[in-house]
């Protein structure tokens, strides 16, 4: 897309146990502000990125702050700057809060005072063991842990998945401040918080790219947001009615009714 | 009273030897998920190196034992970085390669010492028998139990203070995540590994004592009790292990004496086959 994306991937290809997960992805995401990355259920969106972080094993290009990734073994891949919030929130239950933060750092000065004043709670609750805290508590956790280190993107997979509506704004809130910092690649079903959030978006369909391009565009073109995303684009709503919308924008139309439906049928 | 307080301190004694050759087991499991069939082999390496040192090499017993403990810690080190770490994505393999080597220590042993057992050089020291309510137990008893007690809290003092143990008990939780956090793993598995292979040939040294002889199916004899109590505590729990090595040694001891020999063997695997039906969850992936 441009030239000068952060990261871009090529021909991103994963198999596992011999399915082919991926057939081709190409994402790129924006040195600025939030990309989101889109797609149904199962279009493979958190295994591309598991491809980026080298978690499964993966071919083709991938490029980061214009050095090849590709090839590198996992750690390698986060220590040339990225912090990563994985789907299931990847939080050590064993550990305390503080624990959980202290394996995350790698830098000398750890931005704790930043993270703190982020989430008042992880400070309080440091002795307390994550597998104690709340779905959301853990969420904060798994966030906090990626602003620790000085980090040039931000992974994050569906933050707000499972999270009540409350928790769910201000997740949204603080992904918005975070993007003022940092470049992030975010995951997400949530259609009205990526609409607040995003800038540019890569929609996957079946484990290729399917579309590319301005993500306020897609969502407000009703056609091609359902046929891409299933779900209708819906109108532009306050940042207020995305703690209600989670998983699918609350377009009252005839094509959401109908989706969620048949995804809810037993 | 007196057979009973002598059967509690040799089942402890033996006890203490199950735990220091489950721990290591525990944390390369619980950490690597590499089933490391070779670590019989470590004991034996730690035994015959002690028994060289003592007998040899005329070393004193403490110096012997330090001499065997350093030997199979190094011994680990190379297995790990030769033949483990290559494997690392083919497990099956894996296993294969510490079958062979758990085969191949004793048959190098037997090969340039024999297959008969060496008859151990009992220290003057620790010859002696201590009295205890009417018994007399043996001193080399309280060695092996005072050792394991002190690899036990180091261990714990390693998981619960250093980086490294931070890193160790996350990856037992989830070792991915580890890698995610920007951790190189593989260093921790190297360690893990030479925890383990040291308090393996510690183990092996101090056999010897107890049974006052080396030979080279030791460690392979110990390695199947070893495994029940890594099962019995959770993989990659050093408490649980310790635990359920005392519960090991002491059944054994209880079972042969007031039973038929040999009936206490089998009653640690009855015990263990109790254990897992009643409570199937709680045997995988626990750390204390």
């Amino acid at each position: 897309m441009t030239s000068e994306a952060l990261l871009s991937a090529r021909g991103l290809r994963v198999v596992i146990d011999g399915l082919h997960i991926l057939h081709g992805v190409d994402l790129d995401v924006a040195p600025t502000g939030v990309t989101a990355l889109l797609g149904r259920n199962g279009a493979g969106k958190t295994t591309t990125v598991k491809a980026v972080m080298g978690l499964v094993p993966r071919t083709g290009d991938i490029r980061f702050a214009g050095r090849d990734v590709g090839r590198l073994p996992t750690h390698a891949v986060v220590r040339q700057g990225i912090g990563y919030a994985p789907e299931d929130r990847g939080v050590f239950a064993g550990l305390t809060v503080a624990e959980n933060l202290r394996l995350a750092e790698r830098d000398a000065d750890p931005a704790y005072p930043f993270v703190y004043e982020l989430f008042p709670e992880l400070r309080s609750r440091g002795r307390q063991l994550a597998g104690t805290l709340s779905g959301g508590q853990q969420q904060m956790l798994a966030i906090g842990r990626t602003l620790l280190n000085a980090n040039r993107l931000i992974v994050a997979d569906e933050p707000t998945k499972g999270l009540a509506p409350k928790i769910v704004a201000e997740v949204a809130d603080v992904l918005a401040r975070v993007a003022e910092r940092v470049p992030v690649l975010l995951v997400e079903q949530n259609l009205a918080l990526v609409r607040r959030v995003a800038g540019t978006c890569t929609v996957l369909a079946d484990g290729r790219t399917a579309h590319q391009g301005d993500a306020a565009e897609l969502l407000a073109d009703e056609e091609a947001a359902r046929r891409l995303l299933g779900v209708g684009g819906g109108h532009p709503v306050a940042a207020s009615s995305i703690a209600t919308a989670a998983p699918a924008v609350a377009a009252a139309s005839a094509a959401t009714a109908t989706a969620t439906a048949t995804k809810e049928a037993p | 009273m007196a057979t009973v307080v002598l059967l509690a301190c040799t089942g402890l004694g033996l006890g203490a030897l199950y735990f220091l050759i489950a721990s290591g087991l525990s944390l390369i499991f619980g950490l690597m998920d590499v089933l490391n069939l070779a670590h019989g082999a470590l004991l034996s390496v730690g035994a015959y190196a002690t028994w060289w040192g003592a007998a040899q090499a005329g070393l004193n017993y403490w110096l012997a034992l330090a001499f065997g403990t350093a030997f199979g810690t190094v011994a680990a080190v190379v297995l790990e970085l030769v033949l483990i770490r290559p494997l690392y994505t083919r497990p099956r393999d894996q296993i294969l390669a510490t079958v062979g080597v758990g085969l191949a220590v004793p048959a190098l042993l037997m090969g340039i010492w024999g297959g008969d057992a060496r008859p151990f050089p009992q220290p003057e020291s620790l010859a002696g028998t201590v009295h205890i309510a009417g018994a007399a137990v043996p001193v080399n008893r309280f060695v092996l139990i005072g050792a394991a007690a002190l690899v036990l809290v180091a261990l714990r003092l390693f998981l619960a203070r250093t980086r490294y143990g931070l890193i160790v008990r996350a990856g037992v939780e989830d070792r991915a995540m580890v890698t995610a956090l920007g951790v190189d793993v593989r260093k921790a598995f190297t360690l893990v590994f030479a925890i383990g292979g040291a308090a393996a040939a510690l183990g092996g040294g101090l056999a010897a004592l107890y049974f006052g002889s080396v030979n080279p199916g030791q460690g392979a004899n110990l390695l199947i009790f070893a495994f029940v109590v890594v099962v019995m505590g959770g993989m990659g729990s050093v408490a649980g292990a310790a635990a359920a090595a005392v519960a090991v040694g002491l059944v054994q001891q209880f079972a042969n004496y007031y039973t038929a020999d040999g009936l206490g063997d089998l009653a640690v695997v009855a015990l263990l086959a109790v254990l897992v039906l009643a409570r199937p969850r709680e045997l995988t992936g626990r750390l204390a």
